[in-house]
């Protein structure tokens, strides 16, 4: 389960070489592109939705319309590592620490690593990188074709257990998600692979880092403008449960709250991301 | 600090007419001083349950505060750890200090090392949020935000990031001061102590890292209420402390986030308490205060005489079962015309030699026609009023109640033993050996009963087979009881 950590001094060469290699461990890549999974059509509940009519059926039956539909999406199987990204700012030179324009990161960004071009000991290279801006992130996955998923793709995939597609009532994954959410981050990060699996075979979607998504900052929009005025994004103390859809699901409170945290120069040591392609948006 | 009595009382006075003033003319400076903002400062911040040094600035000034979260792991319990997070690295969070007028600068800072963004909501401000919708924080960000402290008093903050309730269940709150511009009375020791529950997965003890239960906080059943974030942390040798004759301050606030505290001090009343935390009630002599979930009060006594005094949550079992203790530890001398201590341990017989009325005896029937029916008949009198003290089998308990299998005492002397079931039995003896002193009290049985007891007893467990008739027992209780000194010099 994990990646070789052994790197040689980095060499551009090196850094080339990995470049190519799909993903740490392309072996249950399935259908899809190298390093990448094929996830499903499929529909998850989020957490935020248009408020319901009061009594329970009418209430079920807006739940149920109330789910989004998420067209099938290619994902990456593992969370970017250090490795994957050195050789990415190798390639870039404007993605290098020193090099990234201030509009476009923040100051704690890659500062885990020892050099523009060297990880150093916080960032072994099989760990997931982290310390990355959003436009960063995007910088990397659209130079592979890729973008970042979207809160609905990621949220999507996030309801999975190892054997349920849609675990968000399941109190046993939710109370390790719990746990997990409620420990600081190890440094130096483990190697990705370490974290939960998914049903689909991503893995690292719970148990390692956060992650970025495409439209993030766009938590709490319903699709019901005054609704979303009187919502408050910040999501504090008691307006945070306002409009919600489970009042139990500690976790996607949480991953909102962060969200609702985040700007996308933000570079933030537990917070990494990985890519999809091929997706066909969602509704 | 370091006040006189006096002073403390003149104070005392001047703080009630200014919040009489204070009243009449809404947010206008209570003091007349300067209301002009002046300066700027930095917030020096405390860990509890130790407090600020008082403001003596006649004018408000600009206060900076720093204040770093930390997500940290630390000790709930002897063998448990959880992971808190915190305003400064310790639950409670950092004591804020500032003067009413003052205008605050707040600078929330979130550890690069934290899993989770976090904010701040204080009661002190007056906006929406309390400043929470302003200073949400990523992780190894920074929030700045201001106010103005328009209200003086006492004032709980909190993280209200969502899950709200989980933020602070780990231990996200904290006590600002918003002094009023005339100053609080001054007194001898301040101290700041805050309530705060804990929901762990595991039962009250059970060691190791102990994650959040959600369940239980929905439930509102914590494992755990303790006072200044771990079982112990003002108890025992960490105990707060105070000398006769001095004036304490206890600013106690509840973070909550469920439970409302019955605040209480065991062996002391509290000479004022400021309502709620507020400026605009003063209540005197009271002695227990309600501290609600987010809110907080002031507690000001007198200590009168040495020893320990006892921090509760009066809704007793959090104490007794949860961690809900703390002690002030006062040193110096008695004074016995306050507090006498024990003065004397004596036996008390109540009025009327101390018979207690079986009333609910069986019916009277035929005294028993033999032996055999004495005995069967005695056993279910043994069973219903002896063996509660004495045992089923008559072995006693050690140190309390003497045996009455095999005992050398009960053989030796039928009358006697007749004599102690018929008036009771006080003072030393020795029964096997082992030194007994305890009260049997009269029993107020009929003779048949006592006959049939003796009988049965005196039948079993090794003992010498004596007969005991009514007849007998009779003729004792005609006698009258024996003088106490005759059994105790056995």
């Amino acid at each position: 389960m994990h990646y070789p950590v052994r790197l040689p001094a980095i060499a551009a060469a090196m850094a080339g070489l990995l470049f190519l290699l799909p993903g740490p461990r392309p072996g249950l890549a399935r259908e899809g592109e190298p390093g990448m999974i094929r996830v499903p059509a499929g529909s998850y509940a989020p957490l935020y939705r248009q408020p319901t009519a009061a009594d329970d059926a009418a209430a079920d039956a807006a739940r149920e319309s109330a789910r989004r539909r998420v067209a099938a999406f290619d994902m990456d199987e593992y969370p970017v590592t250090n490795a994957q990204f050195l050789a990415f700012v190798h390639q870039h030179p404007e993605w290098r620490r020193s090099q990234a324009k201030r509009l476009f990161v923040d100051d704690n960004y890659l500062a885990h690593w020892k050099g523009d071009l060297e990880l150093g000991p916080l960032a072994p290279p099989g760990s997931p990188v982290v310390n990355v801006s959003w436009f960063a992130a995007r910088a990397y996955l659209r130079a592979r074709g890729k973008d970042l998923p979207t809160v609905d793709q990621w949220e999507y995939v996030a309801a999975a257990s190892e054997t349920d597609r849609d675990a968000s009532r399941d109190a046993t994954f939710l109370g390790r998600l719990r746990a997990w959410y409620a420990r600081s981050a190890p440094v130096p990060l483990p190697a990705v692979g370490s974290g939960a699996g998914t049903v689909y075979g991503v893995r690292d979607v719970h148990g390692l880092v956060w992650e970025w998504t495409l439209d993030f900052n766009s938590a709490l929009v319903t699709g019901e403008s005054r609704g979303d005025s009187a919502l408050d994004r910040t999501l504090y103390c008691g307006s945070g449960a306002m409009g919600a859809s489970d009042f139990e699901n500690y976790p996607a409170f949480m991953r909102y709250a962060f969200r609702s945290s985040l700007e996308a120069r933000y570079s933030i040591g537990s917070l990494g991301f990985r890519g999809v392609k091929n997706g066909g948006g969602t509704r | 600090m370091t006040a006189t009595r006096n002073s403390w009382i003149t104070g005392g006075i001047a703080a009630m007419l200014a919040a009489v003033v204070a009243a009449g003319c809404g947010r206008a400076d209570s003091s007349g001083v300067s209301q002009t903002v002046r300066g700027e400062e930095v917030a020096v911040l405390t860990d509890a349950p130790n407090v600020p040094p008082a403001i003596t600035r006649k004018y408000p000034t600009k206060v900076v505060v720093n204040l770093e979260v930390l997500e940290v792991v630390k000790r709930l319990a002897d063998g448990v750890d959880y992971t808190f997070w915190t305003f400064g690295g310790s639950v409670p969070g950092k004591f804020i200090r500032v003067r009413e007028g003052d205008e605050v600068v707040f600078n929330l800072n979130n550890h690069p090392s934290s899993r989770m963004p976090h904010n701040i909501d204080l009661h002190a401000v007056n906006g929406p949020g309390g400043g929470a919708a302003a200073s949400l924080t990523a992780p190894g960000h920074s929030s700045r935000f201001s106010f103005k402290a328009l209200n003086p008093g006492l004032y709980v903050y909190h993280c209200a990031t969502a899950p709200v309730g989980m933020h602070i269940a780990n231990g996200m709150y904290g006590l600002i001061l918003v002094e009023p511009a005339g100053g609080l009375p001054p007194v001898d020791r301040e101290y700041y102590v805050m309530q705060g529950e804990f929901y762990t997965a595991g039962r009250y003890g059970e060691p190791g890292l102990q994650p959040f239960s959600m369940e239980k906080a929905i439930e509102e059943k914590p494992d755990y209420v303790v006072f200044n974030g771990s079982v112990g942390a003002i108890g025992g040798d960490n105990g707060l402390k105070a000398s006769v004759g001095e004036t304490v301050r206890i600013f106690m606030g509840n973070g909550g986030p469920s439970l409302v505290s019955s605040f209480h001090v065991i062996g002391e009343i509290f000479d004022r308490v400021l309502h709620e935390g507020g400026t605009g009630v003063v209540n005197r002599n009271v002695q227990t205060t309600l501290v609600p979930a987010g809110g907080a009060t002031v507690v000001e006594f007198k200590v009168e005489v040495p020893g320990s005094l006892i921090l509760v949550d009066h809704s007793i079992f959090r104490a007794f079962n949860k961690g809900a203790l703390g002690t002030i530890n006062v040193d110096g001398p008695e004074n016995a015309v306050v507090y006498s201590g024990k003065q004397a341990d004596e036996v008390y017989l109540p009025e009327g030699s101390a018979i207690q009325s079986m009333t609910d005896a069986a019916p009277v029937q035929a005294p028993a026609a033999n032996r055999a029916e004495r005995i069967a008949r005695g056993q279910r009198v043994y069973a219903s009023t002896c063996s509660a003290c004495h045992q089923g089998e008559g072995q006693g308990v050690a140190a309390a109640f003497p045996p009455l299998a095999s005992s050398d005492f009960l053989n030796a002397d039928k009358p006697r033993a007749i004599a102690a079931v018929l008036f009771g039995l006080t003072g030393p003896v020795t029964v096997n050996g082992q030194q007994f002193n305890s009260v049997m009290p009269a029993l107020g049985m009929s003779d048949d009963d006592v006959a049939n007891a003796l009988t049965y007893v005196y039948s079993q467990w090794q003992n010498a087979g004596h007969d005991v008739t009514p007849e007998e027992v009779a003729a004792i209780r005609r006698g009258g009881p024996p003088p106490t000194a005759a059994i105790a010099a056995h």
